[in-house]
């Protein structure tokens, strides 16, 4: 009975391809095949895209002691509704001397890509919509084109606030790229593949009946995920690090001079960019579709997915809630100085787990290494010298 | 089937490529540029080498083409400018193209029809670069570390 | 889709590439050319690696993977040298960067 209700999507596709099977030549098949993939893709992730942009204000509302938006419908939750109504209404002012193609292409890349890298990633089991043997390698590809769409847009509208925030945009999403494809490698150096179904089944077992294998609970594996977590942050640029969409410093940045439904388009594509990224972290380090103990492994693999899913996109949210926007060049230290060590110091201690055997041994040792150079980098990073001590003057 | 894809990514590869030799305006030749690389990208996968074209997509738009976005805008002052057009370079072109093909057709090995392989597994060409290849890997390691530097130090502007 | 017609659609390219690195004067152009001339005998390393005869050594693929890496090295540099001639120069028109003419 579980393996059924795991398998309703699979067995769903299944019967709505029979209806073409036998008439069609194979590769009529293979498309409509791809075309459901897809067309569930979109709508299951659109959903939640308008379900996570009211809840994200209902959330932050609570967090500011305040209610969010709780008008439209029961408890607020028809307000992703209206809003669509009305940005779809809106008019769309094109600047007059701006580049009317590659003004208009950079919205459609941006969205383009963020939904392309959705395409690789295991949301259940058997529930890959498309398998490619470098998956995460397709993932990074597409995601690295973002940064061409960013600066079409700030270059497009012909206006320096857009230019200089694409250029701030892409300085740091170029930045934050190393680390966040550096904290990748020690998983597929441990699994062996690029491929994500063999990252998820390389986290399988578990040890003692209870304590899963996943690869977040080794040291090199927490502090991967940590700086992979940070570094989704900020290629999706959200807050503390939204100095691109600044309110208060540089309008909205490339997205300046985009109004209406291109405007919806920049926001939608942010935030399947963050559903994105969390997907693969949690294909990567929180074991994909894996249940957390042995015996919860009748409820279906995709609501493991998605709850793991909505944990992380809670901790984006409570994140925004909480912090405050750094500067720009605190980021770029942070990334150089900090994360990109860090990074490498991840990879050093994943060999070093894995040839002093992965038993509790492995787990010291590789938490020494790691331990080592974080206490070197703070020694090293440290400014609190640098400043003068603070002296308060009291108007009289 | 993959002679229509095949038609389809020829003809979107020849088009991007001549848009972004000719066009007047800077900026659309870069990103035709761009569509180029994705158009050769697309005949690696139909090749077979799904590797190749991935890397090839996260190096040259990824990279480079966003290196040749960002140099147009630093050194933009001949906004408006027509840019002159060599045409003799035309000439050198079409001759060039009519000895690669006239070399092509008489060659009587060629007209093969593409055998049936499997895609090659990322994890041979690991092993592959880690054992066969590990001295074109190291080199062109220092390659990009002494590229980064010297385009670094090119770059750097004079502490007056 | 046989192997002559690969190569016919590699020379193509790689005459395209030419005619931008031949007839236009502005320095990225230039560059734009030289990149398209090397993604057209990247095209033609993978094309012959896939029509050799099976089962075939994946030198081909090697060879093209090595070849973006110092494309992209290459491009790096001569992006950073078009930045410091225009520092210099003031002007990216290859035409005009004649001072060691005798």
């Amino acid at each position: 009975m579980s393996d059924s209700l795991d398998q309703i999507f699979i067995h769903a596709k299944q019967w709505l391809l029979s209806f073409i099977s036998g008439r069609a030549p194979d590769w009529l098949i293979q498309i409509a095949s791809s075309l459901i993939n897809i067309a569930t893709l979109l709508g299951v992730f659109l959903t939640l895209f308008a379900l996570i942009s009211v809840l994200e204000r209902k959330i932050l509302g609570r967090m500011q002691n305040r209610y969010g938006p709780n008008r439209v419908g029961p408890f607020g939750l028809f307000q992703p509704v209206a809003d669509g109504i009305k940005m779809l209404i809106k008019e769309d002012i094109v600047p007059d001397r701006a580049d009317k193609i590659v003004h208009f292409l950079a919205p459609v890349l941006i969205a383009a890509t963020a939904i392309l890298s959705l395409g690789v990633i295991p949301y259940g089991r058997n529930m890959t919509p498309f398998v490619i043997d470098g998956g995460i390698l397709f993932f990074f590809a597409v995601g690295s084109t973002t940064e061409l769409a960013v600066f079409m847009a700030g270059w497009g509208s012909n206006n320096k606030f857009s230019m200089l925030g694409a250029m701030r945009a892409i300085a740091q999403m170029i930045s934050y790229e190393l680390p966040l494809i550096i904290t990748v490698l020690p998983v597929v150096m441990i699994v062996g593949s690029l491929n994500p179904d063999k990252i998820v089944g390389a986290q399988a077992a578990y040890s003692l009946g209870f304590m899963p294998h996943w690869f977040v609970f080794t040291p090199w594996g927490a502090t991967a995920f940590i700086l992979f977590f940070v570094s989704g942050l900020v290629e999706s640029n959200r807050t503390p690090f939204d100095v691109p969409e600044g309110e208060s410093e540089i309008v909205a940045g490339h997205m300046t001079e985009y109004s209406g439904f291109k405007y919806a388009t920049f926001f939608m594509a942010e935030y399947i960019g963050m559903f994105a990224i969390s997907g693969l972290g949690i294909t990567l380090f929180l074991g994909g579709w894996r249940a957390p103990v042995h015996f919860l492994d009748f409820i279906p693999s995709y609501v493991w997915f998605f709850v793991k899913l909505s944990i992380l996109l809670f901790v984006y949210i409570w994140l925004r809630g909480t912090l405050p926007r750094t500067r720009v060049d605190q980021i770029m230290n942070f990334a150089w100085k900090f994360m990109l060590p860090m990074a490498f110091t991840c990879v050093v201690a994943a060999a070093v787990w894995h040839y002093t055997g992965r038993g509790l041994r492995g787990w010291l040792w590789s938490l020494a290494v790691i331990a080592a150079v974080y206490f070197t980098l703070s020694i090293l990073l440290d400014t609190r010298r640098k400043f003068a001590p603070r002296t308060y003057r009291f108007a009289e | 089937m993959s002679s229509i894809a095949f038609v389809a990514i020829t003809i979107l590869t020849l088009a991007a490529a001549l848009a972004a030799a000719t066009l007047q305006k800077l900026m659309h030749a870069a990103l035709s540029f761009a569509v180029m690389f994705v158009g050769i990208s697309a005949f690696f996968f139909l090749l077979g080498a799904e590797f190749v074209g991935l890397v090839q997509i996260f190096v040259y738009i990824g990279a480079v083409a966003v290196l040749i976005v960002f140099t147009i805008l630093l050194t933009r002052d001949d906004v408006g400018k027509v840019q002159s057009f060599n045409w003799s370079g035309v000439i050198v072109a079409i001759a060039v193209f009519a000895g690669l093909v006239w070399a092509i057709a008489n060659t009587k090995s060629l007209p093969l029809t593409p055998p049936l392989i499997e895609p090659v597994r990322v994890q041979r060409i690991g092993e592959l670069l880690m054992t066969n290849y590990v001295w074109p890997l190291q080199c062109v390691g220092v390659l990009l570390t002494a590229a980064l530097i010297g385009a670094l130090i090119l770059v750097m502007e004079e502490k007056t | 889709m046989t192997l002559s017609i690969l190569l016919v659609v590699s020379a193509a390219l790689f005459c395209i590439g030419l005619l931008a690195a031949l007839s236009r004067r502005h320095a990225i152009f230039i560059l734009i050319g030289i990149e398209m001339m090397l993604a057209a005998a990247n095209l033609n390393f993978i094309a012959f690696w896939r029509f050799a005869p099976q089962p075939a050594q994946p030198t081909g693929m090697m060879v093209a993977i090595f070849a973006i890496a110092i494309a992209a090295a290459e491009a790096a540099v001569g992006l950073a040298m078009v930045i410091a001639v225009y520092r210099h120069f003031r002007t990216t028109n290859v035409d005009r960067l004649d001072r060691l003419k005798g």
